[in-house]
C-alpha cells in the first residue's frame, strides 16, 4: 500500500546505470532481440490511465502507452511524443504540438482529439476517476465536477451534477495541435503532463461521447512501443508485444510478461531460480542476503517516496519549533535505516526527496542532526512535554521503526514515549484531520509529478490538501506561489528552495526517510534500469539469448 | 436414510442464509471506510468518494445493504468488488485453485496420516513409533509460517526438484510441493490419532476373537481394526478439508497461488463485505456438505449407526 508512483534514479544509480550500459555494450551479440521478458507485479487496481494510481498498473500503462513528456537525467522534461510544447509569456495558455506518424494499436492515428476526450473523460466528476485531481488546473475543472453534497457522502441527498462535461481550458486548433489554458499559470505544467494520467485514449475506447467501452481495461488500446498480446488475466499475468507501428525509440526485447504476484518474497524465490526475470522491490526480509544471493544483479536506487513524523502543531505542547527541532535531533535515523529497515530505505534530511530537481542535500540543518546532549538541553529549556505520543497506522510496516524511534526518544530525552496504533491508515488520517488529539503522528508522501512543488503545495501551504497539521505561514504560501508562476523552470526552483528553507527553520514536520527502489533480476537479463517514475525502463533492458 | 438426507439439506438452506446474514453484519460492523481503504495512504477526492459511496450503497442502512446483496445473489450476481470487477468471475478464477490445492493436501494427509498411523499404531514402542512421534512432534511445532518458506528455498530454489512457485494456472506437479507444506500438519494429527485408534482397537474384544477364529492377519487388520479405527479419523478429515480451503492464505501467498485464502484476506483488508461474504457462503456450504458426507460415511463404517 505503501509504494506508489515513485521515481527513481540519483546519483549511485545513475553512475551505476552509465557503467553497465557501458560493460555491456560488448555483449550486444548474445542479445536476443525476439525475447520475452518477464517483470512481477501485483494485481493492477485498473488500467486506465486516469483511472490508475498503483505502481503495478503504471508500469504496465508504460508499456502500452508514450507520453507527451519524458524526463532527462536531471529529472527535466523533454517532448516525447509532443513535437513542442510551448506557453504564453504568462504560463497560462499551453500549446502543445504532436508529432506526426504516431499511431494507436489498432492503426488509428494519434490526433488532438484524443487528448481532449480522454483529459476530459478523466475530469468529469460523475467518472469517479482516481486521477481526475491531475486536471485541477485546467480552466473549466471545477464546472465538471459534482457539487458538494448537501448532506455529507453518507447522507441520502444526491449532489448537484455538474455544470458542464467537457473542461473549457481544452481547446483544439488542428489536427495534431491543442491549446491548454489553465485557471492560474504555471510554469512547471510540463513536468505535470508526463504521468500516466495524461496519456491519450483512442477513439475505440468510447462507446460514445464520454462513455468508455467497459471491456477497453480488459485489453487497453494504446499508443506505446508495446501493444497487448491477448486480455489482461487477472491474478495471473498481463501480456504485452512490441509494436512495430511505433515511431518512436524501439526497445529490445520482443515483449514482456506482467507475471503477477500475490507477495514479492515469491517474486524473489523465482528470481533466484531464474524463472522470474525482474523484481522491482525485494522484499526487506531478504535484503541482507540479496548482495549474497544476486551480486551485481542487486541494485538500488532512489525513489521519491518521503517518510516523516508530523506534529500537531495546534496543540501548544509543540507549537514552539525549538520542541520539535529537539525531538528531530534525539532520533538516530541512520541506526534506524541501519537496524529495522536492514538498509532499503535512506535516511532524509531534506523536505523533497532526491528524485525532482532542485533537490539540495541536507536542507534540514543542524535540527537533522543526530545531537542527544543538545536535544535534551534544548527539549529542556523549552519545556518540551514529558509525555509524547507517537500514533502510526498498523495495517502499514510501521510498528518496528516507530517502536524504535519512541524507544530513542525514551533514551535521549528522557521523556515517557507511548506508540500508539491505529488500525488503519483511514483511522489515522479521519482523526488528524477532526483535529483530535493523537500527538505526533507518522505519514508518508509520494509525489504526483517530479517537482517540489509536488511536496510543498499540498504538505504544507495553508490550504494544501494533506496539511493535516495546522502548520500556516505566510512567507511560505507566497514562495510557493510565486514559484509556480515564475518566469522560468530554474526561477520556480530558487523560489521553492526558499521556501523549503522556511520549513527548516520551522519544522511541521521532521523527515525521517526517503524510499529507495531495491531491485533484483535473473541471469537471463541485462540493462536493467528503473525510470523516474520507478519503473522498470522498457526501451533498455535486454534479454540475453 | 433419504427423510435424513432430506431433512439435513432443509437444515443447510436455514444455516446458509444465517450464516451469509451473520457474516454480512461481522463485515458491517467492520467496515470504516472501505474507499479509503483501497486507495491507501493517499487522500481520495470528496467527487470519487462521493460517487462510489452511492454506487456501492456505502451510505444505506445495514439492512438495506443486506437487501441489495441479497437480491443479487438469487438471480445468481454475486455484485462487484471496489474496483468494479465481477465477484464471479473472482470466484470462477480462485475457486478451482484452491480446491486442487485442498484435495491433493488432503490425500496426502490422508495417505500418509493413515499408513503410517497404522504401522505405528500396530508396531507400539518400535524404533518406527517412535521416529514418527519425534517428526510429528516437530511438524506440529513449526508454524506453516516457517515451514513453507523453508520447503520452497530447500526443494525450490536449492535443490530445483519442484517449481518454485505453482502461478495462477498451476500444472499438477506445481501443486504437489504446495501441498505437502499445507497438509503437513494435518498429516501429523491424523498419524497421531489413527495411530491412538488403531492401538486401542487391538486390544479389544472383536479383535481378539477374530483372531481367535482363525482369520488371517492381514484381514484383521484391515476390516476389523482399521474400519473401526477410521470413525474419529474421518471426523478429523472433515473438518480439515475446510480448514484446508480457508486457511490456506499462507500457503498461497509462498507459491504465488491466487487461491480463497488470498482473496479473503484481500476482502477483509479492503473491507469489501460482498467479496468476503461471496467467499464465506461457498465454504459454508463446503462445511455442510462435508459434514453431511462424514455422518454418512459413519452409518457406513458403523453397521450400528442408523439413520431415520
Amino acid at each position: 500500500m505503501q509504494v506508489r508512483r515513485l521515481i527513481a534514479g540519483t546519483l549511485v544509480p545513475l553512475a551505476v546505470t552509465a557503467g553497465l550500459v557501458g560493460c555491456n555494450s560488448g555483449d550486444s551479440a548474445k542479445v536476443d532481440p525476439t525475447g520475452v521478458v518477464s517483470i512481477q507485479i501485483a494485481e493492477p487496481q485498473h488500467l486506465l490511465p486516469s483511472n490508475t494510481n498503483d505502481a503495478s498498473g503504471i508500469q504496465v500503462l508504460s508499456a502500452l502507452y508514450a507520453g507527451l513528456v519524458s524526463y532527462d537525467q536531471s529529472f527535466k522534461p523533454v517532448p516525447d511524443t509532443a513535437q513542442s510544447i510551448e506557453s504564453s509569456a504568462d504560463h497560462r495558455v499551453w500549446t502543445i504540438k504532436l508529432k506526426d506518424g504516431y499511431t494507436f494499436h489498432n492503426g488509428e492515428k494519434v490526433r488532438a482529439d484524443n487528448y481532449i476526450n480522454a483529459w476530459n473523460y478523466a475530469a468529469y466528476g460523475p467518472n469517479a476517476q482516481n486521477n481526475g485531481y491531475f486536471f485541477s488546473r485546467i480552466q473549466g475543472f471545477g464546472e465538471t465536477q459534482l457539487g458538494p453534497d448537501p448532506d455529507g457522502a453518507d447522507g441520502p441527498e444526491k449532489p448537484a451534477p455538474p455544470k458542464a462535461k467537457t473542461m473549457s481550458g481544452l481547446k483544439k486548433i488542428d489536427d495534431l495541435t491543442f491549446q491548454v489554458t489553465l485557471s492560474e499559470p504555471f510554469t512547471e505544467f510540463e513536468t505535470v503532463i508526463g504521468y500516466s494520467a495524461f496519456y491519450p485514449l483512442p477513439d475505440a475506447a468510447f462507446t460514445a461521447p464520454g462513455v468508455i467501452n467497459e471491456d477497453f481495461e480488459a485489453a487497453p488500446i494504446g499508443n506505446g512501443a508495446f501493444q497487448m498480446n491477448g486480455k489482461w488475466e487477472h491474478d495471473a499475468k498481463v501480456e504485452v508485444a512490441k509494436y512495430d507501428g511505433y515511431p518512436g525509440t524501439k526497445p529490445k526485447v520482443g515483449g514482456v510478461e506482467f507475471r503477477i504476484y500475490l507477495q514479492p518474497s515469491a517474486a524473489y524465490a523465482d528470481v533466484l531460480s531464474d524463472n522470474l526475470d525482474v523484481i522491482p522491490q525485494i522484499p526487506t526480509e531478504s535484503i541482507v542476503t540479496a548482495p549474497d544471493d544476486l551480486g551485481d544483479r542487486f541494485q538500488r536506487s532512489s525513489a521519491s517516496q518521503f517518510q516523516f513524523l508530523a506534529f500537531p502543531t495546534f496543540e501548544t505542547e509543540f507549537s514552539k519549533p525549538e520542541v520539535r527541532k529537539a525531538i528531530s535531533m534525539a532520533i538516530d535515523r541512520d541506526e534506524i535505516v541501519r537496524s529495522v529497515f536492514k538498509g532499503s530505505q535512506q535516511s532524509a534530511r531534506s523536505f523533497v526527496s532526491p528524485v525532482v530537481a532542485g533537490y539540495r542535500e541536507n536542507t534540514c540543518g543542524e535540527a537533522c542532526e543526530f545531537d542527544p546532549g543538545k536535544a535534551k538541553a534544548l527539549y529542556e529549556q523549552n519545556d518540551g512535554p514529558k509525555k509524547l505520543n507517537l500514533a502510526y497506522n498498523s495495517d502499514g510496516p510501521h510498528k518496528d521503526w516507530i517502536d524504535a524511534t519512541c524507544n530513542q526518544l525514551n533514551a535521549n530525552l528522557g521523556v515517557e514515549c507511548v506508540a500508539t496504533p491505529e488500525p488503519k491508515i483511514a483511522d489515522l488520517l479521519t482523526k488528524v484531520e477532526e483535529k483530535q488529539d493523537v500527538g505526533i503522528f507518522r505519514l508518508g508522501w509520494t509525489m504526483d509529478y517530479p517537482s517540489m512543488e509536488s511536496y510543498l503545495g499540498p504538505l504544507y501551504t495553508t490550504k494544501g490538501s494533506s496539511n493535516y497539521y495546522g502548520f500556516s505561514n505566510a512567507d511560505f504560501d507566497r514562495l510557493v506561489s510565486e514559484g509556480a508562476a515564475a518566469k522560468t523552470p530554474e526561477e520556480s526552483i530558487a523560489k521553492y528552495q526558499d521556501a523549503e528553507n522556511i520549513l527548516a527553520q520551522q519544522l511541521p514536520v521532521i523527515p525521517l526517510r526517503f524510499a529507495q527502489n531495491n531491485y533484483g533480476f535473473s541471469t537471463r537479463v541485462q540493462n536493467v534500469v528503473v525510470d523516474l517514475f520507478s519503473r522498470i525502463d522498457l526501451s533498455q533492458i535486454e534479454v540475453l539469448g | 436414510m433419504a427423510r435424513y438426507i432430506i431433512r439435513r439439506l432443509l437444515q443447510m438452506v436455514v444455516t446458509f442464509v444465517g450464516a451469509t446474514f451473520v457474516v454480512y453484519a461481522l463485515m458491517f460492523a467492520n467496515q470504516n471506510d472501505p474507499i479509503q481503504a483501497l486507495a491507501g495512504d493517499r487522500p481520495v477526492s470528496d467527487n470519487v468518494r462521493q460517487v462510489l459511496t452511492e454506487q456501492y450503497h456505502l451510505n444505506d442502512p445495514f439492512l438495506v445493504q443486506y437487501g441489495y446483496y441479497m437480491r443479487g445473489l438469487l438471480t445468481g450476481d454475486f455484485g462487484k468488488t471496489l474496483t468494479g470487477r465481477p465477484i464471479g468471475d473472482v470466484m470462477s478464477d480462485a475457486w478451482p485453485n484452491t480446491i486442487k490445492l485442498a484435495l491433493l493436501a488432503l490425500f496426502f494427509a490422508t495417505l500418509f496420516g493413515i499408513a503410517a498411523g497404522l504401522v505405528a499404531g500396530l508396531r507400539r514402542g518400535s524404533v518406527f513409533d517412535n521416529t514418527t512421534l519425534a517428526l510429528t512432534l516437530v511438524v506440529v511445532g513449526l508454524p506453516i509460517i516457517v515451514l513453507a518458506p523453508i520447503a520452497q528455498l530447500v526443494f525450490g530454489v536449492k535443490l530445483g526438484w519442484f517449481p518454485t512457485t505453482a502461478g495462477a494456472r498451476p500444472s499438477l506437479y506445481g501443486l504437489i510441493l504446495p501441498a505437502l507444506v499445507l497438509g503437513a500438519a494435518s498429516t501429523a494429527t491424523i498419524l497421531r490419532l489413527t495411530r491412538a485408534s488403531v492401538a486401542e482397537n487391538v486390544r479389544a474384544d472383536y479383535v481378539r476373537t477374530a483372531r481367535a477364529k482363525g482369520l488371517s492377519a492381514r484381514r484383521v487388520v484391515a476390516v476389523h481394526v482399521l474400519r473401526n479405527s477410521m470413525i474419529p479419523v474421518i471426523t478429523l478429515i472433515g473438518v480439515d478439508l475446510g480448514t484446508l480451503m480457508a486457511g490456506a492464505i499462507i500457503t498461497e501467498g509462498v507459491f504465488n497461488i491466487p487461491g480463497v485464502g488470498s482473496k479473503l484476506l484481500l476482502g477483509i483488508q479492503t473491507e469489501d463485505g460482498p467479496l468476503v461474504v461471496g467467499f464465506v457462503s461457498v465454504l459454508v456450504v463446503v462445511f455442510l456438505v462435508t459434514n453431511l458426507l462424514v455422518d454418512l460415511l459413519y452409518a457406513v463404517l458403523d453397521p450400528r449407526i442408523r439413520y431415520e
